[in-house]
């Protein structure tokens, strides 16, 4: 119970995981919720990497995660970005309607 | 024993901020407590040993992106109290998915094992005589210095997706336009009238 392994890390990370996904199935209609759990489940995935690398003590997994950390944050502008367009021609951010693109 | 309270006490609090990400009612405050995730998260990179990494999550994560979140939140006049109507009805789906996962990934927990030549595989040994951040250095600089210039072209690519997506021409709002304003003349826009007195403009 006291000495803290990979375990307890893999634990956490699953935890984040999981509410990352929860948050993604009962925040339907709100976007920027949405892109905040994508961001948690991208953190979950991190912990796991640093969490790996600590225990094998190979630094290629925090190389990893710093790639993730890159990718999350193009990710998270562009998004926040189709976002503000989105409201700007809408006027509401409510995503279960866009179907615009539908033909 | 005071790593094990610090790592209780970070993940409890990563944890419960991060549900409040998930079910808070005010979007500024779900940005605010999804800052506090990623600050405990931060502190367990630390107790990990990768300093340089929780850094960068403060730098990137807590002065780029929550600022950004908070930036759009507060930016775009939306009503939440609706946005947040199908909460209740999608909780139920959602737990059972939640629940479904998190039973998936205890099993993989619970059944994991390492290879005996795990050992023996390691791609980059972290070495005993260098900090974390010059080893992570040499590493990056080295070895991955491919991957490091692909993740600067992807930033790239983002930051101008973002201005593209979000730039638009305004009517009516006055720009400057250097080329025009340096070579007016004189002629172009002094007109030099000669009003006889007591007559006036007319």
């Amino acid at each position: 119970m006291l000495e803290i392994g990979l375990g307890h890390y893999l634990a956490l990370a699953a935890i984040l995981f999981t509410i990352g996904v929860f948050g993604i199935f009962v925040n339907r209609k709100n976007v920027i919720i949405l892109l905040m759990s994508i961001e948690l489940i991208l953190l979950s995935v991190n912990i796991n990497m640093v969490a790996f690398s600590a225990h094998l003590g190979d630094l290629t997994g925090q190389v990893f995660a710093m790639f993730i950390l890159t990718v999350a944050a193009a990710e998270a502008a562009v998004g926040l970005a189709i976002l503000v367009v989105f409201f700007r021609n809408r006027g509401d951010i409510a995503v279960d309607d866009v179907n615009l693109m539908k033909g | 024993m005071l790593s094990a309270a610090a790592f209780y006490i970070l993940s409890a609090t990563a944890v419960l901020s991060a549900l409040m990400v998930v079910i808070a009612k005010n979007p500024v405050r779900a940005v605010l407590f999804l800052i506090l995730a990623f600050f405990s998260a931060a502190g367990l990179f630390v107790l990990l040993g990768a300093e340089f990494l929780a850094m960068i999550l403060v730098i990137v994560y807590v002065g780029a992106v929550a600022v950004l979140f908070l930036f759009v939140v507060m930016m775009l006049d939306i009503d939440f109290a609706q946005l947040k109507e199908g909460f209740i009805s999608h909780a139920p789906l959602g737990g059972v998915v939640a629940l479904a996962l998190a039973g998936i990934l205890a099993m993989t927990g619970l059944s994991w094992v390492s290879a005996d030549s795990a050992s023996a595989a390691l791609q980059s040994p972290t070495p005993d005589d260098m900090t974390n951040v010059a080893a992570l250095g040499a590493l990056i600089y080295d070895r991955y210095v491919l991957f490091f210039q692909i993740a600067g072209l992807v930033l790239l690519v983002a930051m101008i997706g973002a201005i593209v997506l979000t730039l638009r021409h305004r009517d009516g709002v006055k720009r400057q336009d250097m080329h025009a304003q340096v070579n007016r003349k004189r002629e172009d826009s002094v007109e030099i009238v000669d009003i006889k007195s007591g007559e006036g403009i007319g």
